[in-house]
């Protein structure tokens, strides 16, 4: 079986400050992958450097692609890489002021993807954003809205069917639950289950919440000062902890 | 006279538009950057189409020049005058004896033939402009064509008003490559951009671009497989002069009493076509 995502040696410097350094994994297809650790650990960086948005230093990201097997995205040319971001992959942001376009309808944002790799029938497109305005659970009356009048919540769903509309195979999600209050984010975390098993998608998502990971992720890699302290599968880490970092993470999370 | 040197441009510069023209020709729809001089005139008025037709300029030229179809607006009489007056060359109002056309917002309804060129003033080149306001990223959006933003608002439009809703400035495709502002024009006229017998040469001077489609490319109005791009003008109407049913329209206001006239914006063919039935009349 061929992995989906091997990262081989990845490495990022901010001048003399290490954003991540030396991480290797490898994502399997149908896997989620969570990547979990406070503030300022190189968890954003690292996910910039995986969909190609920063260049890291050193190190390898090979891609499964469907025509020519495991390739080096960075070694890749602009336009392939702009390719398979709006075909395979797909990249959820914390704020989706930073994913969706505010000034175009939500029907429009949904739209975007299809007509970026060719679609040209009004029709088909419509109907199209419909079905996944209708998965996100966002009233499909509301095609016509801006963003703008939407609630947080309607946003981030909004932007996760913007992104899975092409059927991406990999996910990156960066904080996707950021910013939303806590029964907003249990609908979202519950939809976004629901998506991930049905469609089969393998994601990495990366989060300061050790709730949403013990939901979605499979496998868990906890950074610190932009290493991988500990990886392994998600109720493993979280259940018996073997890095003191890793402990004190896990018993930082109050209970209610 | 004597104090110009021919068309106004020095040789160098005139070299260097040439080269801008060239290279505008062989990737057709594509963008050339130029060092844009400073006319004797304002910005908006065509300073881009006069620095292209100045280097295409030659002394055996006949030179028409026309604003929104007409001969005799100030726009047209200005520039007119201006090479008349600087280069010396042969001006006409007729479309089939000019072999240089300068032309703001309008393609003439006369076919036009091979060896014309056919000058457009552009006041935005970047049809990605009020998209994407970042000119390093239109340019890699160009590079790459990464155009799925310039169909997303042809989108709202029919989302919106049930159409696309734009009429003039009209999106079009380059031999399936570029996309590229036509200019101004209506809609109405984009067709005719399609497999021109003409050279149509585009010159943006605020911005310094120069553009180009070389005779016979072709050009494709942007659309939806279920919307159809359609050329419209003014519905059911007739030219009020000539009464042309196929050229393009102007409405005009007569009086405060909601009089109004349609004419055609062509001011050329409207009166060759008043001259041939005033004619036929005679006989």
């Amino acid at each position: 079986m061929t992995p989906l995502l091997q990262v081989e040696g990845l490495s990022k410097h901010y001048g003399n400050f290490l954003g991540c350094g030396d991480v290797s994994f490898t994502l399997w297809p149908g896997e989620v992958m969570g990547i979990v650790g406070e503030s300022g650990s190189g968890k954003s960086t690292l996910l910039n450097c995986l969909a190609g948005h920063l260049t890291p230093d050193a190190g390898r990201v090979l891609f499964d692609t469907r025509e020519q097997g495991l390739r080096d995205t960075l070694a890749m040319a602009e336009s392939e890489r702009r390719w398979l971001a709006r075909t395979d992959w797909a990249f959820v942001h914390q704020n989706p002021r930073d994913g969706l376009r505010m000034n175009v309808s939500a029907g429009g944002n949904v739209g975007e993807r299809l007509m970026a790799v060719g679609a040209r029938h009004y029709g088909n497109i419509r109907s199209q954003a419909t079905d996944w305005l209708d998965r996100v659970e966002i009233d499909t009356g509301r095609i016509d809205d801006r963003p703008r009048a939407f609630s947080g919540g309607m946003q981030q769903r909004l932007q996760i069917a913007r992104n899975l509309v092409t059927g991406p195979r990999l996910v990156f999600m960066d904080e996707p639950t950021g910013g939303l209050d806590v029964s907003v984010q249990a609908r979202l975390l519950d939809l976004m289950r629901g998506l991930v098993r049905r469609l089969g998608l393998s994601a990495v998502i990366v989060t300061h919440d050790l709730a949403v990971v013990r939901l979605l992720a499979d496998r868990l890699m906890v950074m610190k000062d932009g290493r991988v302290v500990e990886d392994g599968l998600t109720d493993q880490v979280l259940d018996d902890p073997q890095h003191a970092y890793t402990q004190l993470l896990v018993s930082s999370v109050l209970q209610v | 006279m004597s104090a110009y040197n021919f068309a106004y441009l020095d040789e160098a510069t005139k070299r260097m538009l040439r080269r801008a023209i060239l290279k505008a020709v062989a990737i057709p729809g594509y963008q050339v950057p130029f060092s844009s001089r400073e006319m004797p005139m304002p910005y908006g008025w065509g300073t881009g189409g006069v620095q292209v037709t100045a280097a295409c300029l030659v002394p055996e030229d006949t030179l028409k020049v026309i604003d929104q179809g007409a001969d005799d607006t100030t726009n047209a009489v200005s520039i007119r005058k201006f090479f008349e007056r600087v280069a010396d060359v042969a001006v006409t109002g007729q479309t089939a004896e000019a072999s240089i056309i300068q032309t703001r917002h309008r393609i003439p309804e006369t076919p036009l033939t091979e060896g014309q060129i056919l000058v457009f003033q552009v006041p935005i080149p970047e049809p990605l402009r009020f998209l994407e306001p970042r000119e390093t990223e239109t340019r890699v959006m160009h590079a790459l064509e990464d155009y799925g933003l310039m169909q997303v608002r042809l989108y709202e439009d029919i989302a919106r008003h049930g159409e696309i809703a734009r009429a003039y400035a009209y999106p079009v495709r380059v031999e399936g490559r570029y996309i590229m502002d036509p200019s101004p024009i209506p809609k109405f006229d984009n067709p005719k951009l399609d497999n021109s017998h003409a050279l149509q040469l585009f010159g943006a001077g605020r911005e310094g671009r120069i553009y180009a489609l070389p005779p016979y490319t072709r050009v494709e109005s942007l659309d939806f497989e279920d919307y159809p791009f359609t050329a419209t003008k003014a519905a059911g109407q007739a030219c009020a002069l000539c009464g042309s049913t196929s050229s393009y329209l102007d409405e005009v206001i007569t009086d405060d009493a909601g009089g109004r006239m349609f004419v055609c914006s062509d001011t050329d063919y409207c009166a060759s076509r008043v001259a041939a039935q005033s004619q036929e009349d005679a006989a």
